[in-house]
């Protein structure tokens, strides 16, 4: 069937902030989706919460809304836009949801919108657990035994009696499996059963049989109106059953299975998806016995999923825009593939390559988190690699996750004993891939790590390859046979030649071939390139037929999506290409995250998908020969490439690298302050510890530790005494001997601003001041943020200009330039300057107009300032606020603070945006889902002496809008001699009333907690402050946020008296 | 013994046009000529290899990672592997799962087939499907008078093919309770065709290709199943005529696969034409033109059915492959006969035309009713 005729108008629901298990692969669908429909010559109205995603660009879309996702904002904007349908599979579960609730209570029909892409009754039979059950029983399809509860009691009996232990407990309806786990005693159950009661809107548990250990192999399917189904791919986890998919080392094709399994689950999952009526795509899950034909269906996500857009990147199919196709109306055998442009989607895709996904997790940054891994998903992002062998794709993936590993040999376990190595095999996390690794080295045999693992011995034998191939090169002479070995299976020239000792007896290039999805079998104009050593170098090829003259430019992605560098640089990365292309140029992108838009193949004019780091760039420059190369919008992970470049000859366009050098290397950068009578706080360098207890006691406490060279504030700390410098120091310097310095500032708590600039080396223009709610000292990207800023004056806000026009020109800087500066007892000081894109890029240039990564691209292809129209200086205000707040994603991470501090925590965000500061900051606050509407019970407060001041004023506010106060000794007695009543409450470990117990009572909304130390899990208030975050209570940790908070209760904003803002119309 | 690379022996893939691809051996050594094809499936290397239809091709795989199931005694599709040789890019020597009785190495070696890997297959897949199929060779040998050996690549032709593959013997198998009973004519027929009769309740009669019409009427059948099978299908014509007979003097439901439905197009006055580069592989989309439903199907096909040539009389298209429009399936004028050029048995491969042969069992058991 064609394009239907009753659809005109689409609403389109996003994904709303990145978080845990939901990440930038909706920007990346949604993109398509939009893409898609646009090209379809239909309306498209969007609204999405998160402001970083290239999905809510002005151009996307016909109306963009970044509000806050949920029922009553989404009603007043479909009575407003009046769509004649809502697409609901393409926005996460998030999106998901929020289309049925909006469905089944019957808005949808009162307001004559037809929803697209699954209809309530195949969302309800795939999602919830005893429809899902009922469904597959009907089909004879195989399902794990199992029962849903609503109460503990009835599943705790239900697993004593029927089935045993260990059991699995989902609870329904959570992203990411929050709040599920897999429990091996009545004990263990009690706890996790009673956290996914909790956690799941509906208290909705599921009790199953546990099946860990069982093979994971996984579907992707479409199914169009006319019952036309395919399985794009088969993927297989590493992990085994245990592990949730998202934290799993995946690989695509399933490998161990032979045509029989195969055939068996691809005909299971056609049936299952046929059964659901599903018009879109569908991921499928089993588990697998890996003794016998024994199989269970896991789960089904109607939709497309993270899953999904790894699969679309694994094949080149692009699974979004068909699904979205199919959503409109069209059939599988009616789109082109447009890949071959000669062949339809309505065929499966070979692929003559293996791809191997690996997850990013943030235990770096959470070095307390209990970094075990099982159905609560943990990892922020992941990276996939391509290669023609398992072993090559593996340490492919491993280099791109950006660890500084260039092999599986990770340095914090060498030191490890051979039995301290075979207990840590039995540790299911983040590590146990190296642990495996180095049990290997010392002689574990496969079988044994197999019993232990679980692991099937087709993986465990690819890696023994690897330690074989390793010990290999360490004696006698390295041969060519040896030395096309050794590059087949992923490793280095650098970790060949530092293992052999000698040089290849000649170097074997890289060979490019092309993602096609068809094995080659008809010829394809996909521009998406891989490495790998054989014969024939496709990319080379490809590029000769395809030359048009043009110059080429090499754009670097940022890589895998984590704590501090997310899905803001996808977003500048996309939109420097489309600047170049624009120019004329051509644009070439190397990244490896397959969750992101700047990997899709027809966004640039190639893309290859590599690790980020100097060998494999070195191949793609060695083929591409460009003519330049642009590291300003890939985060640090360009940055860090800079070196190599430099050394490779290539022409760095826009700030130097030796600019680029002296904003990061703190002598030149004092030297250049000083140059131009910029005050900045005394900092000092230091490698060892000692040292650094020395340089902060001469500064005097409170100071801030932070290596050089970081972003998202890594490792950053305030150090409050000698103890707390270290605990750092040891931490730091774990991993080996430290290259750059740490830095030790002296800690000024004053306003914190920040500004990103366009420079052309002579003038500078300043789309907007941002002004962080919170205080210096809590990390800018966790920090909420107001544009234009509400309380400085205009001498600060001239001598901000003055300042970033005087950095700009000394740093020589062309292309852009982030700047934080902190305003401390009436003197503005400069904390940090970053020559490169930052993550308020995306949402500035949404609010202010300015197409802030598009100015600065042309502006390094040689453009300056005024040719492009703008005058030097400060863009004048937008009519509009905008408040940024960041979102965390606390509650998967067990045992992580949520104290926030100089180092980054939060995993996304949320923009709030209209008229006026108090409407955006609802908005805001809302969108982020802090409960800023309704007035339940209390308020506990217990903050460390330096917050008591500010806490009287605050208690006093919140008794004003009607909550009542509880407090801790210290907090309470301060409140008391200062005449504000509050009941006193003992300590977390102390008798009750205590801040353990209160929380299981109800009677507590918000905690405002503020300590001076945090991160290790037994110290008092961490354990409180988790607590509260699996109880799901909004948790304050800084007196700022907790103030805007309350300001905005009082502010009596509701969702009748904001605006809804079309960003279009700005 | 573990297999490492100083213990490989070197190996030549030759190609008609000159083109040398250095390899390491897996199987045995020697030398093997035949035509080199290429299959995109996935899965399904040990189907693949004992695939009849492959006798006399040097059979590529797209997907680089071979051998890593291993081998067992159940997913063999016919008595030996019949192809001449064997290209992969890499082989897993050491396989992983349950049902695994040994690698693909030893497997080739029993089998008596040369093989090569560690070459850039997807270069080759490229060269074939820019320049057609072409003969070639497997050699550990490489020869000292290359251009005789070149020689003897190009005039290198599969000849004897269904002769070779088919059954010497009558063979029956029986069911409990038939509803029906088949005779399958042995062209190079797949273990599938007959575990798909067997499971629907048929007994079936696995005969010779030369069998003859009045040996198949003594068996007393209720329909006549054609199966797939390798070469040029216009090189058997007397199969063809006893073909011919069949359909003209019996009123018995026929069905033909592959290189059966090929043989009844030519039976019927039809052509055939040869594929550039054939259609091998799991992801053959097809339409069902009555269902208007695509189908993804499994084929090892090197020649195609002209649609044109099929007059209105004869018969009517029935599938199509959407890649590339060409004949999939043909529904004749004679009562209850018709024939894909699929593979609806599968194995290796989807089974998602399996109705195909519920629809030829339906026409059997109302032969069998009518008789």
């Amino acid at each position: 069937m064609p394009l239907r005729n009753d659809v005109k108008k689409v609403l389109v629901i996003g994904s709303g902030p990145i978080v845990i298990g939901q990440a930038a692969e909706f920007d990346y669908a949604g993109t398509q989706v939009c893409r898609t429909l646009k090209q379809e010559g239909l309306e498209v109205v969007l609204v999405n919460s998160n402001p970083a995603t290239i999905m809510t660009d002005k151009t996307m879309a016909d109306r963009v809304y970044i509000e806050p996702l949920n029922i009553p904002v989404l009603e007043k904007i479909i009575e407003k836009e009046k769509p004649d349908s809502i697409l609901s599979t393409m926005g996460g579960q998030m999106g998901l949801t929020l289309s049925m609730q909006l469905a089944k209570e019957g808005f949808l029909d009162k307001h004559g919108v037809k929803l697209l892409g699954a209809n309530p009754e195949t969302i309800d039979k795939a999602e919830d657990r005893q429809l899902f059950k009922d469904m597959l029983g009907g089909i004879n399809e195989p399902v794990i035994e199992s029962d849903v509860f609503y109460d503990i009691e009835s599943a705790v009996d239900y697993a004593n009696n029927k089935i045993g232990y260990p059991v699995v407990v989902r609870p329904a309806f959570t992203l990411g499996g929050t709040g599920g786990g897999i429990a091996s005693n009545e004990e263990e159950l009690r706890i996790i059963g009673g956290d996914g009661l909790r956690l799941s809107p509906i208290t909705q548990v599921l009790i199953e049989r546990c099946v860990s250990g069982w093979k994971e192999i996984e579907f992707e399917v479409m199914r169009d109106s006319n019952n036309n189904t395919i399985t794009i791919c088969s993927m297989e986890n590493m992990d085994p059953v245990g592990v949730h998919t998202g934290d799993s080392i995946v690989v695509a094709p399933a490998v161990t299975l032979a045509d029989k399994e195969y055939q068996m689950l691809r005909s299971s999952a056609i049936k299952i998806v046929q059964e659901l009526g599903v018009e879109g795509g569908c991921n499928v899950q089993f588990a697998l016995d890996p003794e016998s034909f024994e199989y269970v269906v896991i789960e089904v996500n109607p939709r497309v999923s993270r899953s999904s857009a790894l699969a679309s990147k694994a094949t080149g199919y692009p699974i979004a825009k068909i699904a979205s196709k199919i959503a409109i109306g069209y059939t599988l055998d009616e789109i082109k593939n447009s890949i071959t442009g000669t062949t339809y989607a309505c065929f499966e895709p070979a692929i003559d390559y293996i791809v191997v996904k690996f997850p990013k997790w943030p235990f770096d940054k959470f070095v307390y988190a209990r970094r075990t891994l099982g159905t609560q998903m943990k990892a922020t992002g992941e990276v996939m690699a391509i290669g023609s062998f398992f072993e090559q794709a593996l340490m492919k993936a491993v280099r791109s996750i950006e660890l500084g590993l260039d092999t599986l040999n990770l340095p914090k376990i060498k030191s490890c004993t051979a039995l301290e190595i075979e207990e840590k095999l039995h540790n299911c996390d983040d590590e146990r891939i190296f642990v495996i690794y180095e049990a290997f080295k010392r002689g574990v045999p496969l079988d044994n790590i197999h019993n232990i693992t679980k692991i099937d011995k087709w993986f465990l034998s690819k890696i023994q390859n690897l330690v074989a191939m390793e010990k290999e090169l360490m004696i006698g002479r390295l041969t060519r046979d040896k030395y096309k070995d050794a590059k087949d299976l992923g490793f280095l020239d650098k970790t060949i030649k530092e293992l052999s000792g000698q040089e290849p007896p000649e170097k074997l290039p890289a060979a490019f071939k092309m993602v096609d999805t068809c094995a080659a079998e008809f010829k394809a104009e996909t521009p998406y390139f891989y490495a790998t050593f054989d014969e024939e170098n496709e990319a080379e090829l490809f590029i000769k037929e395809h030359d048009e003259g043009k110059k080429k430019i090499l754009v670097f992605g940022s890589g895998p999506i984590r704590i501090g560098q997310g899905i803001e640089f996808d977003y500048c990365s996309v939109h420097c290409i489309n600047a170049i292309r624009d120019a004329g140029y051509e644009a070439i992108i190397i990244n490896n995250n397959p969750e992101t838009v700047s990997t899709d193949f027809d966004i640039s004019d190639r893309l290859y998908f590599e690790p980020l780091i100097p060998e494999d760039v070195d191949g793609i420059i060695e083929t591409e020969k460009p003519d330049g190369v642009i590291v300003q919008f890939g985060g640090q992970t360009a940055i860090k490439l800079i070196k190599y470049l430099t050394e490779k000859g290539m022409k760095i366009l826009g700030t130097s690298a030796d600019d680029i050098d002296a904003a990061e290397d703190r002598e030149r950068f004092d030297n250049i302050l000083e140059q131009c009578g910029i005050p900045r706080a005394k900092g000092r360098m230091a490698y060892h510890t000692n040292e650094a207890v020395r340089e902060a006691e001469e500064l005097g406490y409170p100071v801030l530790l932070r290596p050089s060279y970081v972003l998202g504030g890594q490792n950053m700390i305030i150090a409050y005494s000698a103890d707390d410098v270290i605990e750092y120091m040891d931490i730091i310097t774990s991993r080996g001997e430290l290259e750059n310095p740490v830095l030790i500032d002296k800690y000024l708590m004053g306003t914190e601003i920040e500004v990103d600039a366009v420079c052309d080396g002579e003038d500078f223009l300043i789309p907007g001041i941002m002004e962080h709610i919170e205080r210096a000292g809590v990390h800018s990207g966790d920090s909420i943020s107001v544009y234009p800023p509400q309380s400085l004056s205009q001498d600060v806000i001239d001598k901000i200009i003055d300042y970033t026009g005087k950095l700009a020109k000394a740093l020589h800087v062309v292309g852009m330039i982030n700047i934080q500066y902190v305003y401390y007892e009436g003197v503005l000081y400069v904390i940090e300057v970053n020559p490169r894109s930052s993550r308020t890029v995306p949402y500035i240039s949404k609010v202010t107009n300015v197409p802030i990564v598009k100015l600065a691209t042309q502006i390094m292809l040689g453009h300056s300032l005024k040719e492009l129209g703008y005058e030097s200086g400060l863009v004048p205000s937008a009519d509009y606020v905008a408040v940024k707040v960041p979102v965390f994603s606390f509650s998967k991470l067990t045992d992580a603070d949520t104290l926030l501090g100089p180092e980054m925590k939060s995993t996304g965000e949320v923009l709030g945006i209209d008229v006026d500061f108090e409407s955006a900051l609802y908005k805001g606050l809302l969108g982020a889902g802090y409960g800023v509407s309704k007035v339940d019970e209390g308020v506990l407060m217990t903050v460390k002496d330096a917050d008591k001041a500010d806490c009287v004023e605050l208690a006093r506010k919140f008794i004003e809008v009607g909550y009542k106060i509880y407090a801790t000794g210290g907090t309470h007695d301060y409140l008391a001699e200062h005449g504000v009543e509050s009941i006193k409450l003992n300590k977390f470990n102390e008798p009750e009333p205590n801040t353990n117990a209160i929380f299981d009572t109800g009677k507590i909304d918000f905690v405002v907690s503020t300590s001076k130390v945090g991160r290790d899990p037994a110290v008092q208030s961490v354990q409180m402050r988790r607590k509260a975050i699996e109880r799901s209570i909004i948790t304050l940790t800084s007196v700022d946020t907790a103030n805007a908070l309350v300001n905005c209760l009082l502010s009596g904003k509701n969702l009748d008296n904001v605006n809804m803002v079309d960003i279009t119309k700005i | 013994m573990e297999h490492t690379y100083r213990n490989r022996r070197p190996a030549y893939l030759i190609l008609a046009d000159g083109t040398i691809y250095n390899g390491w051996n897996l199987g045995v050594e020697g030398t093997a000529i035949g035509e080199v094809v290429f299959t995109t499936s996935m899965t399904g290397y040990q189907e693949t290899l004992t695939d009849p239809g492959y006798y006399g091709q040097i059979v590529t795989q797209t997907f680089p990672l071979i051998g890593n199931y291993g081998v067992n005694d159940k997913d063999d599709e016919s008595r030996e592997a019949w192809l001449s040789g064997y290209i992969i890019r890499e082989w897993c020597f050491q396989p992983s799962n349950f049902r695994s009785q040994g690698d693909l190495g030893e497997y080739l070696t029993n089998n008596n087939i040369v093989g090569i890997y560690d070459i850039d297959t997807r270069a080759l897949t490229r060269k074939i499907r820019d320049e057609g199929v072409m003969n070639g060779a497997i050699t550990t040998d490489f020869p000292d008078d290359f251009h005789g050996f070149l020689d003897r690549i190009k005039a290198y032709k599969v000849a004897d093919a269904i002769q070779t593959v088919t059954s010497k013997e009558i063979t029956s198998y029986k069911v409990d309770d038939p509803v029906c009973k088949v005779v399958l004519m042995d062209y190079g027929y797949r273990q599938n065709i007959l575990r798909s009769m067997t499971n629907r309740g048929c007994d079936v009669y696995v005969v010779p290709a030369n069998t003859t019409l009045e040996q198949i009427k003594s068996i007393n059948p209720d329909g006549v199943l054609l199966s797939s099978g390798p070469g040029d299908p216009a090189d058997n014509p007397s199969l063809i005529s006893n073909l011919r007979r069949v359909l003209d003097e019996t009123k018995l439901p026929v069905m033909g696969i592959s290189l059966g439905h090929q043989f009844m197009a030519l039976a019927y006055g039809g052509t055939v034409s040869k594929l550039k580069y054939g259609h091998r592989g799991a992801n053959q989309p097809v339409r069902d033109l009555e269902k208007n439903r695509v189908f993804v199907t499994t084929q090892n096909n090197g020649f195609v059915v002209n649609s044109d040539s099929i007059a209105p009389s004869v018969g009517s298209i029935s599938h199509v492959n959407i890649n590339d429009d060409s004949c999939e399936g043909i529904i004749y004028t004679r009562p209850d006969t018709f024939s894909v050029q699929f593979h609806p048995n599968g194995s290796m491969g989807t089974n998602d035309t399996q109705y195909i042969f519920d629809n030829f069992i339906e026409s059997m058991v109302n032969y069998s009713k009518s008789k």
